[in-house]
């Protein structure tokens, strides 16, 4: 039988710990305990029947650490193969009567992932498939993915999984004692993306003992619509007449896991520290427990790799900023790959409130599926809030989801036969939550009974790939007002039908309404007010927006969606207008130094200051003119100071952003104004070198460079030589700044030299970071050695005085 | 004094110690007034921390040309002063988690100065978990009537810092408490630390100060 039928009927009973038998055995600290299935499979072979005979219906091979990382790909098959076939001689052996199941057991690398750790996620993937691909050769019945504290590794794990075999797949993470994974995920965004990623059961082991777990547990058992999986550590250890021990024994251990099946767990075994005579007692304590059914969940939701959110009566703001679409700032840093930009567009949303970010990347002359593969890893790596994927070409949505580090809002399918053939497989691939758009071949129906006509079509076709109702959020396209007097009532006419007649929730990107109409503002706040009445859950909308801001802060107070008001209170307390900075100077700069307020603003470090006197000064003064007489002088005086020791370098580092938000205005209005912008001073490529991974230092470097005008190509960290050379012939850039922190790194350093000088001989080579010092860069052959920040720019200032700029 | 067992504790945050803040962000004889920023850093780092540490304690044999750790050997001869008249050896990673890295490399792209000043905060707490962890292992010999000398971490001296990879082993670091070992023997979480302790029946009556044990006498962060 099956293990997916057995369950339907029955609760299964997992196996125990390993690990602590195998010490007792004599495994030695540090000794690989999978190499025992070659060199002990008599001891392999013993403990997996004594879990047989213990009543396990599912025992897991003793392969938890077998990788192509531990072990190179020859000794690893045999080692798979022979776990394979200890648990099989195991199970003909055992007595028992009951269905007896063998998992491929798959443990984490102990490697983490990118941007944090420095092993790529399409690696892990690869290194999971080995393992897995062995698993199904020598006859694994189901796949067990276990102990995994990190949500990223869970996926590349269940990529792997479900993209080499079609067994079952059962993942169960490990959580802190705060209730979390180690990388930060909280229960109900593991069961967001697991059940997006469609395995077949999904639950918790190890770090803890029952009662520690059982909150954890009881989360999964709220949001879970799959059997969930409870595998506790016997308590805590503790040594006892230098024994190490367990504190929760069998008995207790028995009754408390008992307990959690009468609440709805119907997988269940034990991890670190229990032994085949806790599975006998769970079995006996637990043998009148009838398995509580598994019922389906009706929670809309997407996740991150922290949380899960729930689309529920509070509107959900989804921020549209990150879009160039009538923004040229922002297809310009798209053109730049100005990752920063967008980043900082995100992070400012985030702090507006938002609780998604849209994003759209697509330009007609930009690698949109790189692009927003790329933005969508870096958004992650530095935001908490879920992302909307918003793209039109497939290629690119495809990427994108494939490295989301959660369940997805994806952006769009609509009723075309064609959008939901490129669609809907990625959703049932990846998971997601999908925005359909009441369109198809015909159009936009100009009625409301065509657009959800249309929305039955889609959710109609959505369930022959398998996906639920709660994975659709309905869009029913919110048309101009101006060319269409009765667009808006349409629109709210189709949403109020689809959420209170379908029962399906809704999303509308409010800011259409309002085309070619002045103060937009109050049309969009107004119809955003009218559509959250209707049905509305979700907006795509402007959250730097008073107008908009203040509707969804009134109507969840207006609603009781806000406790004591406190929300509506503290947003309407941030928009009064307050704007004196009461920031202290930032440096010891003296007063009469300051020759204007954009300098005095600079030199204190007051970035809105900064951005806001620059607005001022363009309607009157050129922009060259700004920054050779006011940005550059500025600059230059808080220099000085951090040159003779009074300023400090954090001090330093806020007048170079309050350098820059000026420069960021100045930028934005050169965009607007579409003159070309300003010669600059000439190029430089910066990169902290391969093996290294610390840029704190090159980002300083940089910073401080692109005040100064240069033309900075930022490669990032750990940077092989070969891209530097090809950068810098590409460029035929003069200057490369090379970074190093650790002893570690400065042979790669010398190589990156090495090859600069016959690749691009033309180029100069100046190095910096922790390690080094003028006599290892005369060593390296470098041009210069630069002690900080501030001599990188006196030096790259001297090369471009050469160059006749 | 230990059984062979991975111990696991998650600690409590320790006080910040403001100075070695300003020392790691390079601002030694600032005083914290004039960085308003850093008042910023530490309410948003508020929650975002964990301190962990997991460790073992291994027996010491001296050999003709080094040491015997039990769970490696190693001729550094810095090591071998450092562990002269040990029995044992207590080895230990300390980490205090991925929050930090989060936020260095978030405003590593819009805030250098909040990034470099984490990078600092950083620094001191995981030294100061370090010290949490190593008073309480000095408390634990004291009681036995033993004592215990400086951390020493791989990377220091003549120690190779390929001694990290010995240490992961039988520390089992990625599953206790979440820290992992990149190819290039760096950690990850950043802010992190392994070290050994040596445990000694006899009292060295040493304990001077990381800077003073020191030879980098121009040292920019001597304190």
């Amino acid at each position: 039988m099956n293990i997916l039928e057995y369950m339907k009927e029955h609760i299964v009973y997992l196996d125990g710990g390993m690990g602590t038998l195998l010490q007792a055995q004599g495994l030695q600290p540090g000794e690989y305990p999978e190499t025992w299935n070659l060199t002990r499979p008599e001891v392999i072979t013993e403990i997996h029947q004594a879990y047989f005979d213990a009543g396990s219906n599912v025992v897991n091979t003793n392969t938890f650490g077998a990788n192509i990382l531990k072990f190179p790909l020859d000794e690893l098959d045999k080692i798979v193969r022979a776990a394979m076939e200890n648990a099989q001689a195991s199970r003909e052996k055992s007595a028992g009567q009951h269905e007896k199941f063998i998992a491929l057991d798959i443990g984490p690398t102990g490697k983490l992932l990118k941007p944090y750790g420095d092993f790529d996620f399409e690696e892990a993937v690869t290194v999971f498939a080995e393992t897995v691909k062995l698993g199904v050769k020598y006859g694994a019945d189901l796949i067990f993915i276990e102990t995994m504290n990190d949500s990223y590794e869970t996926k590349a794990a269940v990529l792997a999984a479900k993209e080499n075999s079609d067994l079952p797949v059962f993942v169960s993470n490990a959580y802190g004692e705060d209730g979390k994974l180690m990388t930060g995920a909280s229960p109900a965004a593991m069961v967001a993306l697991l059940e997006g990623l469609r395995v077949d059961a999904i639950g918790v082991n190890c770090s803890l003992g029952p009662r520690e777990l059982a909150g954890v547990v009881e989360e999964y058992l709220k949001y879970s619509s799959l059997p969930v999986i409870m595998k506790p550590n016997a308590g805590l250890p503790k040594v006892v007449d230098g024994q190490t021990v367990y504190d929760v024994l069998p008995e207790e251990f028995s009754e408390d896991v008992a307990g959690l099946m009468k609440k709805g767990v119907r997988i269940a075994g034990g991890c670190c520290g229990t032994t085949p005579e806790y599975i006998r007692a769970l079995v006996e304590k637990s043998a009148e427990v009838p398995p509580v059914p598994v019922e389906k969940k009706e929670f809309v939701c997407v996740s991150s790799y922290t949380h899960m959110l729930e689309f529920g009566d509070s509107p959900i703001l989804i921020g549209e900023r990150i879009n160039p679409t009538g923004k040229k700032r922002f297809k310009q840093a798209l053109q730049e790959n100005d990752i920063g930009y967008i980043l900082t567009e995100g992070i400012n949303q985030q702090d507006k409130g938002v609780h998604i970010l849209d994003v759209n990347v697509g330009l007609p002359d930009i690698n949109e599926p790189e692009m927003l593969e790329n933005v969508v890893c870096e958004l992650q790596a530095v935001i908490d809030l879920p992302l909307q994927i918003d793209t039109s070409d497939a290629v690119a949505m495809e990427r994108a989801l494939r490295r989301y580090n959660g369940k997805a809002m994806v952006n769009s399918v609509n009723g075309k036969e064609e959008s939901m053939r490129a669609v809907f497989p990625l959703v049932k691939k990846y998971g997601g939550l999908v925005v359909a758009l009441t369109l198809d071949e015909d159009g936009i129906p100009e009625t409301a009974e065509g657009r959800v006509k249309i929305a039955e079509k889609i959710l109609k076709t959505a369930e022959s790939y398998g996906i639920d109702k709660k994975d659709l959020i309905f869009d029913t396209l919110a048309m101009t007002v101006s060319a269409e007097p009765h667009a808006a009532k349409v629109t709210l006419q189709a949403l109020r039908e689809i959420r209170f007649q379908l029962g399906c929730r809704t999303s509308l990107g409010v800011s259409n309404v309002s085309f070619g109409l002045p103060n937009r503002d109050s049309i969009n706040s107004t119809f955003f007010a009218l559509a959250l009445e209707n049905g509305l859950s979700a907006a795509i909308m402007n959250p730097y927006s008073a107008d908009m801001m203040r509707t969804y802060f009134a109507y969840r107070t207006l609603h009781g969606l806000d406790e004591n008001c406190a929300d509506y209170i503290r947003f309407s307390a941030s928009y009064t207008p307050m704007q004196t900075e009461e920031q202290k100077p930032a440096g010891a700069v003296s007063a009469e130094e300051y020759k204007s307020a954009l300098q005095k603003a600079i030199a204190k470090g007051l970035g809105g200051q900064a951005g806001e006197i620059t607005v001022q000064l363009l309607k009157n003064v050129p922009p060259l003119e700004i920054i050779n007489g006011e940005i550059i002088p500025a600059l230059d005086t808080v220099g000085r100071g951090f040159e003779e020791k009074r300023v400090y370098l954090p001090q330093l580092l806020m007048s170079a952003e309050a350098a820059k938000s000026a420069f960021e205005e100045i930028k934005a209005f050169i965009a607007r104004s579409e003159k070309e912008p300003a010669a600059g001073k000439c190029g430089f490529v910066i990169a902290t070198v391969k093996g290294d991974i610390h840029d704190i230092g090159k980002n300083i470097v940089k910073l401080l460079l692109e005040n100064y005008g240069f033309a900075v190509t930022d490669l990032g960290r750990d940077v092989p030589p070969e891209e530097i050379v090809e950068t810098v012939q590409k460029l035929r850039a003069p200057l490369v700044g090379l970074s190093a922190l650790m002893t570690t790194t400065v042979p790669a350093m010398e190589e990156t030299i090495k090859q600069l000088r016959a690749g691009a001989p033309w180029c100069r080579v100046v190095v910096g970071g922790a390690v080094l010092t003028q006599e290892y860069a005369d060593r390296i052959g470098a041009d210069k050695y630069a002690k900080d920040a501030m001599e990188t720019v006196r030096y790259a200032e001297e090369v471009n005085r050469t160059l006749g700029r | 004094m230990m059984a062979d067992m991975i111990h696991v504790k998650t600690y409590d945050a320790p006080e910040y110690d403001i100075r070695e803040i300003l020392r790691y962000a390079g601002c030694g004889k600032a005083e914290a007034e004039e960085l308003p920023l850093l008042k910023d850093c530490l309410a948003e780092l508020d929650g975002k921390l964990s301190y962990k540490v997991c460790w073992r304690y291994f027996l010491i044999r001296r050999l003709e040309n080094g040491l015997d750790l039990s769970f490696a050997g190693t001729d550094s001869a810095d090591l071998g002063r450092n562990l002269a008249g040990c029995e044992g050896v207590v080895v230990f990673a300390a980490t205090i988690g991925l929050g930090i890295d989060r936020l260095i490399a978030k405003y590593g792209r819009i805030s250098p100065s909040k990034s470099f000043l984490f990078q600092a905060v950083g620094a001191e707490r995981i030294e100061s978990l370090c010290d949490c962890f190593c008073a309480e292992i000095q408390k634990q010999a004291a009681e036995q009537g033993r004592f215990i000398k400086p951390r020493f971490s791989p990377g220091y001296g003549d120690l190779p810092l390929g001694m990290q990879e010995s240490i992961f082993r039988v520390l089992e670091c990625p599953g206790k408490i979440g820290l992992s070992l990149n190819k290039s023997l760096l950690m990850s979480p950043s802010k992190s630390v392994t070290a050994l302790i040596g445990i000694t029946e006899k009292n060295t009556g040493h304990s001077p100060g990381k800077c003073d044990s020191c030879d980098n006498e121009g040292c920019a962060f001597r304190g």
